[in-house]
């Protein structure tokens, strides 16, 4: 059956040209929208896991301050944690993330950096009721949200999440009605042969097989060219990719270097995807065709 | 065995193409379909394949019973049934060999199996050093045993032949027919749909007669009886 389907593709190469460069370009568009939507969500996880609120404390704050709002905040029932990070802890911090550029390192020592908690509330709508509690707490000096940063993320996630969908779903109607347009066309070329077959005693399959593989095989190979494409773009933008995507550990974990096994198994995984994706496209636009014009009785 | 119980066969618009036929053959037998163009010689072996229902009646090929055979069943039908046509129906783009395997190809067989057979039935029918040539490179009569060894290759038990002689010349008429012989002394059923009375009349045997749909005649050791007009029209073609 895998002989048969070949040589078909081999007899006509211009029609099987035209349906891998759809899939493909399908593909091509379907996979970046699927990389930045996965990366942005996990963007936007990463920010989610973050403390909501951040309160930062005067100087003149003693640490009775913050561990009288602690108290208060976990006696409201309403948070899932909070965390006190004293100015030693802030310090430390401060020398972890520029542990590169020791001038930074010279000018700061712990008194001009504030103590602060970190809160997480157990559901975002709580945020609102704890607000007025937190800004009332005394030697508080500045609450910055989290939920801004993350409603910022969350639209633009899907923004590109639905414009993806969109041209994918375009793109892949358009794959599937030119699969099935060549596939029409053999079912037609070939009507003698099928009607000869038929009257062998070919068993639907057998005679269905070649074109469905046929589709399959366009699919796949589109799929498979788009990921060649797509895998040398991460590859080639990945100090790029790792500068700004870097913070988050899963992210950094998989870009870190081309030859990690984190890098090959999402490339391979992602390889995956994409051909059984595409045969899976390709074979569908072949269904459709034999049903429409391949009727075996 | 197949029988037929009061088939009858109607196309819209047009008169009856069988009407009424009720006739048994058993296995093994050897049996010619006769009648002039439009008798419903055709019609009575599409109609064993189930490449047409009858409108009224039933027709029975072993159990199974053609009108009421599901649709996914009719491919195994057809695997009982070999069938030769007049005009070959091979598949020019593959040698004779292809060809002849691809009936064997259909069942899943084995390649070794494929190979060992298709040899065995290339020699039956006087093809074997050909078969590495392509149907155009054939005379007809050499395509007409390639069609007919495609047609016994996965040892059917009933063999149709519609008009199998119809485009060859009287010589390779007649050998094809020796074909069909051993073919049925092998025990397979053979049913002949033919215009040529010299062969009909040569063999003597069952022969059924069929006149614009009706069975005219079903005779143990039947003969050919070409009508006067038919004869001088004959005649003049062979001037």
């Amino acid at each position: 059956m895998i002989d048969i389907a070949w040589k078909h593709i081999r007899r006509s190469p211009y029609q099987a040209f035209a349906a891998v460069l759809s899939m493909f370009l399908t593909f091509l568009l379907g996979g970046i929208f699927f990389l930045t939507t996965v990366s942005s969500m996990l963007v936007l996880y990463y920010f989610e896991s973050k403390p909501q609120i951040t309160v930062f404390f005067t100087d003149k704050a003693s640490a009775d301050d913050a561990t009288s709002l602690e108290k208060t905040l976990e006696n409201s029932g309403k948070v899932a944690s909070v965390k006190y990070v004293s100015k030693e802890d802030a310090l430390a911090i401060y020398r972890e993330q520029n542990k590169n550029d020791p001038l930074l390192l010279e000018m700061v020592t712990a008194d001009i950096l504030p103590a602060s908690l970190e809160i997480s509330a157990k559901d975002p709508k709580f945020l609102q009721e704890l607000e007025p509690v937190i800004k009332e707490a005394s030697g508080v000096e500045e609450v910055v949200y989290q939920k801004d940063v993350v409603d910022t993320l969350l639209m633009w996630t899907k923004a590109v999440r639905g414009i993806g969908i969109i041209l994918a779903s375009l793109l892949a109607l358009d794959s599937i009605l030119i699969t099935m347009t060549i596939i029409s066309m053999k079912i037609a070329i070939k009507r003698d042969e099928i009607d000869i077959l038929k009257l062998l005693g070919a068993s639907p399959w057998y005679i269905r097989g070649p074109f469905v593989l046929e589709g399959g095989f366009y699919g796949a190979v589109g799929a498979l060219v788009a990921w060649c494409i797509i895998a040398g773009l991460v590859v080639w933008l990945r100090p790029f990719l790792l500068e700004f995507l870097g913070i988050v550990p899963t992210l950094e974990s998989v870009l870190a270097s081309p030859t990690s096994k984190e890098f090959l198994l999402s490339v391979g995984g992602f390889l995956g995807g994409l051909l059984g994706t595409g045969f899976l496209l390709g074979s569908f636009g072949s269904i459709v065709a034999l049903g429409r014009y391949l009727k075996i009785e | 065995m197949i029988r037929f119980e009061h088939v009858s066969k109607n196309f819209s618009g047009h008169s009856s193409a069988l009407s009424d036929i009720t006739v048994e053959i058993k296995d093994g037998e050897f049996v010619f379909l006769i009648g002039p163009s439009g008798a419903g010689k055709t019609t009575f072996l599409r109609l064993l394949i189930r490449d047409q229902l009858p409108s009224e009646g039933k027709v029975f090929v072993d159990d199974w019973e053609i009108g009421t055979l599901h649709k996914s069943r009719i491919h195994l039908l057809r695997r009982k049934i070999g069938m030769v046509f007049q005009d070959f129906k091979l598949l020019m783009d593959r040698t004779v060999y292809e060809n002849v395997a691809l009936g064997l190809d259909i069942l899943g067989k084995k390649q070794e199996e494929i190979d060992k057979r298709v040899l065995e039935v290339l020699d039956l029918v006087g093809l074997s050093d050909k078969h590495n040539l392509f149907p155009l490179q054939l005379a007809a009569g050499e395509m007409q045993r390639t069609g007919i060894a495609r047609a016994i290759v996965g040892a059917p038990s009933i063999l149709l032949a519609d008009e199998p002689t119809g485009n060859l010349d009287q010589q390779t008429a007649s050998d094809i027919l020796t074909i069909f012989q051993q073919i049925n002394s092998l025990g397979t059923t053979v049913i002949m749909a033919t215009h040529n009375a010299g062969i009909v009349n040569d063999l003597k045997k069952r022969t059924i007669a069929l006149k614009k749909g009706v069975m005219v005649s079903d005779e143990e050791k039947g003969r050919y009886r070409v009508s006067p007009k038919v004869k001088e029209k004959k005649s003049h073609e062979d001037d």
